[in-house]
């Protein structure tokens, strides 16, 4: 099939950026969308243009290093997916796809489609982990925990890091992300002994970096390609609360 | 020829770590302070080893080519992580465990390392515990085991089908935790190009700002090596696209041997290859094979959809030819077993190269939400690549590069032949052998990160606590450097026609040909030779495009596929050099009449390893004599 | 306690628990609205009366009033910053599953607010003595004011907003508190029927009374 990209190029961090249109013929409906992309650059470089920067890596849906702005959504048009796992059956030929970068302040460009998530980094930096040092650990058993909280948790573990929700939102808030992590662990009773502490110090921090701020607008669940739940931010609010 | 010596510990099996460690030197906490350690990788093993040495006060720079240390592939490790628990009361113990990992490798690993990953491993699982991994549980709260290929017990811990990435983030999380405190530095979206070693020691690496394209030189003490397997030599692979085996080839480079290379592993569920374009290639869980049935049509060329075709049409041929494991086989097996009958013309699919992995008996006997509690995130997984619900239709599967049991040598300390020089996880070669069994990936990179590298490092280090910091200052620096940028430049300036990644791709090709599941000399021959003309029309004719000093994508490709054909020519030389099959690698002349590997210990009870010796002469081989005090070799029969 | 005080978290706290109280306050209003309706001035001019006197509703009015100021001007902040966490915005943005409303309440709010001043200037100025007119007779002044067509259409289109509002605000207080779970079907539900029926009961009387009386 024929389509038309939209495709956001930017020269580096301090580039203005700007859009521009490629015309692509002998796309194929089998191809991901980042094979297309790769197809669309290996045409560029035979043309002696240059090719668009985006970042892949797993390109099976959990690594969390791709993550593209498709026609209007993150991730493209399909739900519960990663943008490695779209597939360009969801387009059809005539089709006129726009693509840009995540926007967020948080989330600077770096190049082209390419941008800077060192901040989901510095979140988990500043309490989104246990202190147990290697070692010191009871015996695994010596805790149990309901199975009913063990799957919960693993639910909200299941977040990948790649920064969906913050695109998706329109205050480019990061209080999913924040809140898998604090869900993860408050829900386990072996996060429970800094519970307090992390639940502070990860909402200072988001604050700090220049996230905005929640509106329990809902596009973050909605575009989530793990489809972590609003729940969770509701459990932030909680453990939050509890703080006080 | 041998220079080898793999400092086994003496005495018995079950003692020789605890006796080590009774010991091994030790760096006083003052002196930590003062050493540096570089950590290249952060994966299950690169993020576990950076923050258990952070914590013992060992001052750790850490190095990712992603933007963030999470992203490791080891994230994608699905079906679960190994250990010797034996919550299931069904007589599991280190020397089990142990045993099933010798017997899987087909005896080609060291015995002391592979006992002591067993013994760890139960630590492994109290550590990912306490740093909170949900792993499935019971409904008594206790913890979850379920069976994995090629054993006959169930240590098997699980986070549904994402354990490493569960596993993997704890050991992110532990390392965020030390990067706050100031004892690790983080340094992403770096490609390490070189290792810089002074007077015989590794003291730095080199590295490429991904975004700014500056070369960077970095010193410590002791570099660790925790860069992964080298899968992606294949093209396509169940690995991360960028995953690479240049960490590997700079070591090997700089002196350390590459330790038996052909065994690279070629797992047997992965999703089929769909269509030309496709840039990898996604793992089904070994798991699935717990309760899905593999199968083909009874006759050749059937292409009636799998409801079509009758119960008494189907041949279970995992079945039928390893009555005692059954669809349970290890991965070597099953996937020789799936090309056989692919080959013979029975394969499904548009392509003939697939079987059917079909759950339709285990939803009638468990029910779906039982089956879809162990494995509803695979299903969805196999549903969004394929668009076929495997709830109503068997999977097709086909095997595909995945792991590579060979990688840098490392003796008992996990140290390589260039001292301070460490490798870690399956950048070495230590415990797999010839075959890798499901789960002990994780099991073996974690052990290697959170409790041995950190016991065995001080054995090298408590010798370094007089030097001082390491300069970046010194002429080995400077000639890592001009090394590296004069590579970066001619791969710019060959202006050719063809891109990286269309080498990668024939690079591929020849290798999965001939040096896939199956070998022999004729075509390894010919693989040695096709490999060298792609290289020099490489050298001659690739486009890179862009420049060095910004975010270039081509160029960091173009580098690893230079490395790419070096490593693919070990991998060949290996293969030739090994005349046996045994495990994954399997030579068409060394078979049974069954079709099964015929191991020969005799000649080839040892681990080659192979020491660089210039640009375009032949490597030397040194042998690493595989003593077995403690288990006979067998025929491995899984009949 | 001041890690608390300026974080995001908090503000939105101190948004949904104001504006909870804002949404009880509306019942309050709602029903002496209700006596409007009635023919005798008495029943209204009395409960006006005793708002406009009775201590506890004094300082219950100053609580309203802050209550008022904080959550316009919290409103304001967070809105800020959100837009702040976005400099360059996105070029084609498609709509995804969302609670509709919360994308427009600042918007909502705002137009919100200038009702509410044009509102203090008929009614809550005049109880002051900042704006002139009768405080002792408002049944009289909602009745006039409530013969202009014009005016009747700036309040029916602002409560109309004012359902905007509380449709997405009902069920975001509950889940600032916390409260999402099995109950958040329900609270949903409540949410909808609060912001329906209770602007639709503000929206009756200025029709009736401009209709039938």
């Amino acid at each position: 099939m024929n389509i038309t990209l939209k495709i956001w190029r930017q020269k580096n961090k301090l580039d203005k950026g700007k859009f521009v249109t490629y015309k692509l013929d002998g796309v194929s409906s089998e191809m991901t969308f980042l094979e297309m992309l790769d197809y669309l650059n290996e045409k560029l470089i035979k043309e002696d243009a240059d090719p668009i920067a985006f970042d892949s890596d797993c390109r099976e849906g959990i690594c969390g290093m791709c993550g593209l702005y498709i026609n209007g959504r993150p991730n493209g048009p399909e739900k519960g997916v990663t943008t490695c796992q779209l597939s360009m059956s969801v387009f059809k030929d005539g089709d006129k796809i726009t693509v840009e970068p995540w926007r967020s302040k948080a989330f600077p460009v770096i190049k082209d489609l390419v941008v800077d998530r060192n901040s989901f980094d510095k979140l988990i930096q500043v309490g989104g982990y246990i202190s147990a040092n290697t070692g010191a650990a009871p015996e695994a058993n010596s805790i149990p925990v309901k199975k009913e909280n063990a799957e919960r948790a693993f639910d909200s573990g299941t977040c990948i890091g790649c920064g969906t929700c913050v695109a998706a939102c329109k205050n480019a808030s990061a209080m999913l992300f924040v809140s898998a992590k604090i869900s993860q662990l408050a829900l386990l009773p072996q996060g429970q002994v800094e519970a307090r502490k992390r639940v502070i110090d990860m909402i200072n921090e988001m604050d700090n970096l220049g996230f905005g701020n929640c509106s329990n607008t809902g596009a973050c669940e909605a575009e989530c390609p793990k489809e972590i739940k609003l729940t969770n931010i509701a459990r932030l609010n909680r453990e939050y609360l509890k703080a006080f | 020829m041998t220079k080898l010596d793999a400092k086994i510990p003496e005495g018995p099996l079950a003692e020789k770590w605890t006796k080590y460690q009774a010991s091994v030197k030790l760096v006083n906490p003052a002196n930590k302070k003062n050493l540096d350690i570089i950590v290249v990788g952060a994966g299950a093993a690169g993020a576990s080893a950076a923050a258990s040495l952070a914590e013992l006060g060992y001052n750790v720079k850490v190095y990712v080519f992603q933007d963030s240390s999470r992203r490791a592939h080891s994230i994608a490790s699905q079906g679960g992580i190994n250990a010797t628990k034996n919550y299931k009361n069904d007589a599991d113990s280190d020397y089990r465990l142990f045993y099933d990992m010798i017997k899987g490798g087909d005896f080609r690993a060291r015995e002391a390392n592979v006992y002591r990953a067993a013994e760890v491993s139960n630590n492994i699982i109290d550590q990912y515990v306490a740093q909170g991994v949900p792993f499935a549980r019971e409904y008594s709260g206790y913890l979850a085991n379920r069976s994995f290929g090629g054993v006959q017990v169930s240590r098997t811990f699980y986070a549904q089908g994402q354990t490493g990435q569960q596993c993997t983030l704890a050991a992110y999380q532990a390392l965020s935790r030390q990067i706050k405190t100031g004892k690790a530095k983080i340094f992403t979206r770096r490609d390490m190009l070189d290792l810089v070693v002074i007077d015989g020691k590794a003291r730095g690496i080199i590295t490429r700002n991904l975004i700014t394209g500056e070369i960077e030189r970095h010193s410590a003490h002791a570099v660790v090596f925790a860069t992964g397997g080298f899968g992606t030599v294949y093209y396509l692979s169940t690995l991360a696209i960028n995953s690479n085996g240049s960490a590997a080839l700079a070591a090997y480079k700089k002196g350390a041997f590459l330790a038996n290379p052909s065994m690279a592993q070629i797992h047997p569920t992965c999703i089929p290859v769909l269509n030309d374009y496709q840039s990898k290639l996604t793992l089904m869980s070994e798991s699935l094979r717990n309760d899905g049935r593999v199968w083909v049509p009874k006759e050749k060329g059937d292409k009636r959809p799998a409801s079509g075709i009758k119960e008494e049409e189907r041949d279970y041929y995992l079945e039928r030819k390893y009555p005692a494991f059954g669809n349970l086989v290890p991965r070597d097996v099953a996937s020789r077993a799936a090309k056989e009958r692919c080959d013979e013309g029975y394969g499904v699919g548009d392509t003939g190269l697939a079987v059917y992995l079909d759950f339709k008996d285990a939803i009638n006997e468990q029910g779906h939400d039982t089956i879809k509690g162990k494995y509803g995130t695979l299903f969805d997984l196999y549903k969004k690549v394929t668009g076929i619900n495997p709830y109503k239709e068997p999977m097709r599967i086909y095997p595909a590069s995945h792991y590579t049991m060979g990688g840098l040598w490392v003796d008992y300390n996990l140290m390589t032949t260039v001292p301070g020089l460490y490798a870690i996880g399956e950048a070495n070669f230590s415990d797999h052998g010839a075959n890798r069994l499901g789960a002990s990936s994780l099991m073996q990179c974690s052990g290697d990160g959170y409790f041995i590298l950190p016991v065995t490092i001080g054995d090298y280090l408590a010798d370094q606590i007089k030097i001082p910091h390491i300069s970046t200052d010194t002429s080995e620096f400077d000639e890592a450097e001009k090394a590296v940028k004069d590579k970066l430049n001619k791969l710019l300036s060959v202006k050719g026609t063809q891109t990286p990644t269309s080498f990668h791709k024939r690079l591929g090709h020849i290798l999965w040909t001939y040096s896939g599941m199956k070998r022999n000399e004729e075509g390894l021959k010919k693989a040695l030779l096709q490999v060298k003309e792609l290289k020099e029309e490489f050298w001659k004719d690739v486009k890179v495009s862009g420049g060095l000093n910004e975010l270039n994508h081509e160029l960091e490709k173009a580098g690893r596929v230079a490395d790419f054909f070096e490593i693919a020519n070990l991998i060949i030389i290996d293969a030739l050099n090994r005349k046996e099959s045994c495990g994954a690698h399997f030579r068409e002349e060394y078979q049974t009449p069954e079709g099964e590997a015929e191991r020969d210990d005799k000649n080839y009870s040892y681990v080659a390893t192979w020491e660089y010796t210039g640009e375009n002469s032949v490597p030397e081989l040194h042998k690493e004599d595989l003593v077995f005090e403690f288990v006979k070799p067998t025929k491995r029969s899984y009949k | 306690m001041d890690k608390f005080l300026g974080s995001s978290v908090t503000k939105k706290l101190v948004m949904a628990i104001v504006g909870l109280f804002l949404i009880l306050f509306l019942l309050v209003h709602l029903g002496i609205n209700f006596l409007l309706l009635i023919d005798d001035p008495a029943p209204f001019n009395g409960a006006a009366h005793f708002m406009a006197t009775n201590v506890v509703v004094k300082v219950f009015e100053i609580v309203l009033l802050a209550g008022f100021l904080i959550h316009m001007i919290y409103g304001i902040i967070l809105q800020i910053q959100n837009w702040l966490a976005r400099p360059l915005r996105y070029k084609k943005t498609a709509f995804s599953q969302t609670s509709f409303f919360s994308k427009y309440m600042i918007y909502l709010g705002i137009i919100i607010g200038i009702f509410l001043f044009i509102h203090f200037m008929n009614f809550y100025f005049v109880k002051l003595g900042w704006v002139e007119g009768d405080h002792e007779n408002f049944y009289g002044m909602a009745n006039d004011l409530f013969q202009l067509p014009l005016y009747i259409v700036i309040y029916l289109v602002s409560f109309l907003f004012l359902a905007f509002h509380l449709h997405h605000a009902f069920q975001s207080a509950f889940q600032t508190f916390g409260l999402n779970d099995r109950y958040t079907p329900v609270i949903k539900k409540i949410g909808l029927i609060y912001s329906i029926l209770v602007p639709l009961g503000f929206s009756i009387i200025p029709i009736v009374i401009y209709f039938f009386k």
